[in-house]
């Protein structure tokens, strides 16, 4: 198993009046190549779920077992040598004021220890080179090029590449693509898929889009009030629509659903 | 302004230098404003005098007092890394923790230096005047400390360094200790504030507890000046820009104390205040330079 989450509980502002739970006993156990999305209404717990794997906070109770190692008590920084990560805010996975490949030979340095070499060393230009190629942005030209001055979809683009040059166990997405205008978003997603295939990765990815979520991945979760409410995977995916899910979903909640409606789809 | 004057100028800013620099890497590197430099200058000089005067040879001293800057910083940096408090906070309080600490390292609040040796003395020993020999030694060690700070930031610790200040959730998903890479960024630049420190009390044949009142001003508007005149397109510029900051600043300095208008004449007790408002200026200017370009 790669992941294993178990019983995961997740308060926030606990004792105040202000008190949330965010995750209530979820769990879930990811095998290798598994890519898994994971859908659901605002506050549902999602993001929650995935910044508890990498390590954003400690949760209240419950454990986190990646590849048989317990790492629930580990800091971010080093479950950093298991995992990778997108965010939704394209400004966040890059360092702005470093060029592109600054950028690059920091994220081909992830979970190792940093020395008094050189930061960007000479034989790593090329491979830099042929990696941003593959991206087919001809930012293969631009290596001394600031990340700042490159568009959220180029930066979205770049975080990619970066999450992925040292094979992570896991890569995780939180709604990497949100924050993009509709075209870029679709190139990001389809990045996505071809790199998460290429490299055989195990992945999940929290999204907002339900036909996102059933056209990508594997597996689908659905998770609501801090707990998954679906799991499916495999063929059973394969033939799901979005009619289902939203049956699925209220049939669950057992609300009024004129509100979430237009939030799901 | 006399030649006399200019010298001078040179001096200081050469002698505040590597305090200018220290300034660029919590402030602009790590994104830290960071006061402990306040205290950390008297700091180094206490520490270099109490050593000298305990017969340790003087460029020891300038060791031992960068030992004592970089613990200053470090504790800085765990009080806003380890402990939360927010980091202006936790540098204020280092600061006036330290103003205690060094009238216990001295035993008083001053210490004279008169008829020790210095780092100055085998220049001297060689026919220099001390006019020439300061400003020629205190450069000699900005331009190594800049040198050894632009090798420094380009290797990967340095990259990673730089990293924390810009984007610190970027770096600790590459899986770097942010907490780590402050304490010893806030360190590394009270290290040199000290040194500085240091440098100053063993020019001048004194260290005073009070002699790091508005360092951090002084501090920042010599970064500020180097930026915009010199300009910080690249690491390596800034660091340069820094460094001749602090010499330009210092030449201001002593140009405003030489003007005269009619009876007014500017007292070193206003250089506070024109200080001061020459940060504010330089600050403010990039905004009013957009306003005005509209």
């Amino acid at each position: 198993m790669m992941l294993s989450l178990t019983e995961i509980v997740k308060y926030f502002h606990r004792g105040s009046v202000n008190e949330v739970l965010a995750l209530n006993g979820a769990s879930l156990e990811v095998k290798r190549g598994d890519f898994v999305s994971i859908i659901g209404s605002n506050g549902a717990g999602k993001s929650t779920l995935l910044n508890c794997v990498a390590g954003c906070f400690a949760p209240d109770s419950g454990s986190i077992v990646v590849k048989g190692t317990d790492v629930t008590s580990w800091p971010e920084y080093k479950r950093a040598a298991y995992l990778s990560r997108v965010f939704q805010d394209p400004l966040r996975g890059t360092c702005a004021s470093g060029t592109i490949e600054q950028n690059l030979a920091m994220a081909s340095r992830r979970g190792k220890r940093n020395t008094l070499a050189m930061g960007v060393k000479k034989r790593e230009r090329e491979e830099f080179r042929e990696q941003l190629a593959t991206l087919k942005l001809g930012l293969e030209d631009r290596l001394k090029d600031r990340a700042g001055l490159l568009s959220g979809g180029q930066r979205q683009a770049l975080t990619m590449l970066m999450a992925t040059m040292v094979r992570p166990d896991i890569l995780l997405l939180d709604e990497h693509t949100a924050a993009l205008d509709p075209k870029t978003s679709a190139q990001i997603l389809e990045l996505t898929d071809q790199i998460i295939h290429e490299q055989h990765l195990t992945a999940m990815m929290v999204t907002h889009n339900m036909q996102h979520a059933l056209e990508l991945g594997n597996r689908l979760v659905m998770m609501h009030q801090g707990q998954i409410i679906l799991d499916v995977e495999g063929d059973e995916k394969k033939k799901l629509q979005v009619q289902d899910l939203m049956e699925r979903f209220y049939a669950v909640r057992g609300e009024t659903y004129s509100d979430d409606r237009a939030l799901l789809v | 302004m006399t030649t006399y004057a200019f010298l001078g100028a040179l001096e200081q800013g050469c002698a505040y230098g590597l305090m200018v620099l220290g300034v660029y890497l919590t402030f602009r590197v790590l994104d830290f404003p960071d006061l402990t430099v306040d205290g950390s200058l008297p700091m180094g000089a206490a520490v270099s005098a109490v050593a000298i005067t305990n017969g340790v040879d003087p460029f020891v001293a300038l060791f031992i007092a960068m030992g004592g800057g970089f613990i200053a910083g470090a504790v800085t940096g765990f009080l806003n890394t380890k402990l939360k408090i927010l980091h202006l906070l936790a540098s204020i309080l280092t600061m006036i923790a330290l103003y205690s600490i060094n009238i216990r390292i001295m035993g008083r609040p001053n210490m004279t230096l008169l008829g020790q040796d210095t780092v100055l003395t085998p220049l001297l020993n060689l026919g220099l005047t001390p006019s020439v020999a300061a400003p020629v030694l205190f450069s000699g060690f900005c331009i190594l400390v800049v040198i050894l700070l632009i090798w420094f930031l380009h290797t990967e610790f340095g990259l990673a360094m730089l990293a924390t200040g810009d984007n610190r959730q970027m770096i600790t998903s590459q899986g770097v200790n942010t907490d780590f890479m402050i304490i010893f960024g806030v360190g590394l630049s009270n290290a040199l504030v000290a040194l500085s420190g240091a440098l100053i009390a063993q020019n001048q044949g004194a260290a005073d507890v009070n002699m790091g009142v508005g360092t951090i001003v002084a501090g920042l508007a010599s970064v500020i000046i180097g930026e915009t005149l010199v300009g910080c397109r690249t690491i390596t510029r800034a660091l340069i820009a820094a460094f001749i900051g602090s010499i330009l600043y210092r030449l201001a300095i002593a140009f405003a104390l030489s003007a005269k208008l009619g009876a007014f004449r500017v007292t070193p007790s206003d250089l506070n205040l024109i200080t001061a408002i020459l940060v504010v200026a330089a600050l403010t200017a990039p905004k009013l330079k957009q306003r005005w370009a509209r």
